[in-house]
């Protein structure tokens, strides 16, 4: 969707905020945050496409006027109430009022390495042969989907040069909305800053964003 | 009250945000659905146990060990396993090497994507709007906030990650080091030059 979180080329955003020495975090409650999505996330509820989707569904104003870990809170918060483990009214009152809903697992803390060793890896065994070879030219489709998609605004209906092929991966767009993980072949897709900015681009400037088949058309 | 961590604080003084943050843990705990100290052995992780160590390790084995640079190149993932570095965020590695020629820099423009396992959590300015909506507009004048200034025939090559894809920066090997240690190497790459906005410590800034 277009939604708050697609920055790619805004402007008016003001000088970068570069900290020295900054600790991993500001307050106890981004620890708290941070600790409570990924262990909502070990709970297999949902997948991080949803989890990222939850996020950037959030409006754009909200979006854009909250900060990082208020903005995985929200979204924590919104995917709990879909997937029917805690009700909006008990958000509200901020207590449990009623039986916990089943649940696939839940994190025990001498289970935190292995679950971080282990990840989420995205690649699958692909089901066709890759569409686009190394040096290929491909465009890009302009796409204005509802729903989730992990193609910026600015990559859109523009000419560029496969540059890796990454091997068949989760589809993001599917998988955000429980339509499983339909894999697709994964693509890093160059741009010139040019093709991507206009005449005025730096001319030494390219661009890459890693894009799925489907994204992209034969030139 | 949940005295797991928040002993010191009085309820009257909370923000609305840590009010919020405290009572969806505590309903979460109460339902059973979250383990507090999962909670903390998460925290603990990210907070002590990794970090751009891991990185610096990775680029100044990478400097001085050609067959383990072409084996970054044929096959990152299992290249920086092999010292360790595995897991969430980093399931999918890429390295890209800086070259007088050509210097790389890496955005998440849709969300702050970066690979944990060999930098850790990313700074705030990573993934705040300023650098994600400029970083693939006008990379040359990212760089100069950073202070760094390249020269104009360099060419800049931004990598956004908008995949499950994860790009580690090879910064350029500082001159006047030939003969230094991996270990004093390490010392010289900097978090920032990992992610491209920032070039290796030159030897003399260590004193």
């Amino acid at each position: 969707m277009n939604g708050g979180q697609d920055l790619g080329g805004m402007m008016g955003f003001g000088p970068i905020a570069i900290e020295q020495d900054e600790p991993w975090f500001h307050a106890e409650w981004e620890r708290r945050a941070f600790g409570l999505t990924l262990a909502m996330g070990a709970t297999s509820s949902w997948n991080i496409d949803m989890s990222r989707h939850a996020r950037e569904s959030l409006p754009p104003a909200e979006y854009l006027t909250s900060s990082y870990y208020a903005i995985w809170t929200k979204g924590v918060e919104k995917l709990i109430v879909a997937a029917g483990l805690v009700s909006k009214e008990e958000l509200t009152r901020g207590q449990s009022l009623s039986e916990p809903a089943p649940i696939k697992r839940v994190l025990k803390a001498e289970d935190v390495p292995a679950v971080l060793v282990r990840g989420g890896p995205a690649e699958r065994p692909a089901e066709r042969p890759a569409r686009f070879a190394v040096g290929n030219r491909v465009l890009t489709r302009n796409l204005n989907p509802q729903g989730h998609t992990r193609l910026p605004r600015y990559a859109r209906g523009k000419m560029g040069v496969v540059e890796l092929v990454h091997g068949a991966h989760v589809f993001p767009d599917a998988n955000a909305h429980g339509q499983g993980e339909q894999p697709q072949w994964l693509y890093t897709i160059c741009f010139s800053g040019r093709e991507l900015w206009g005449e005025q681009a730096d001319p030494t400037l390219s661009v890459s964003v890693d894009a799925w088949e489907s994204y992209l058309e034969p030139v | 009250m949940n005295q797991h961590h928040h002993d010191h604080d009085d309820h009257s003084h909370l923000s609305e945000i840590e009010l919020r943050v405290r009572a969806l843990e505590s309903i979460l705990v109460e339902k059973g659905y979250v383990d507090p100290a999962a909670i903390d052995a998460l925290v603990e992780t990210y907070e002590v146990k990794v970090g751009p160590r891991n990185g610096a390790k990775v680029v100044a084995k990478a400097w001085t060990d050609p067959t383990y640079r072409e084996w970054l190149r044929a096959d990152a993932t299992a290249a920086i396993a092999s010292l360790g570095f595995v897991g969430r965020q980093g399931e999918h590695m890429v390295v890209v090497e800086n070259t007088s020629d050509e210097h790389n820099m890496v955005v998440c423009t849709l969300c702050s994507c970066y690979p944990w396992p060999v930098l850790g959590l990313p700074p705030i300015w990573y993934k705040s709007a300023p650098y994600r909506s400029r970083a693939v507009l006008d990379p040359r004048r990212v760089l100069a906030e950073f202070g760094v200034y390249l020269p104009e025939t360099t060419r800049i090559r931004v990598w956004d990650s908008t995949a499950e894809v994860r790009y580690l920066v090879i910064p350029m090997r500082p001159e006047g080091t030939e003969g230094m240690s991996e270990e004093a190497l390490a010392e010289l790459v900097t978090r920032d030059s990992m992610i491209g906005t920032s070039l290796a410590q030159q030897p003399e800034a260590m004193r």
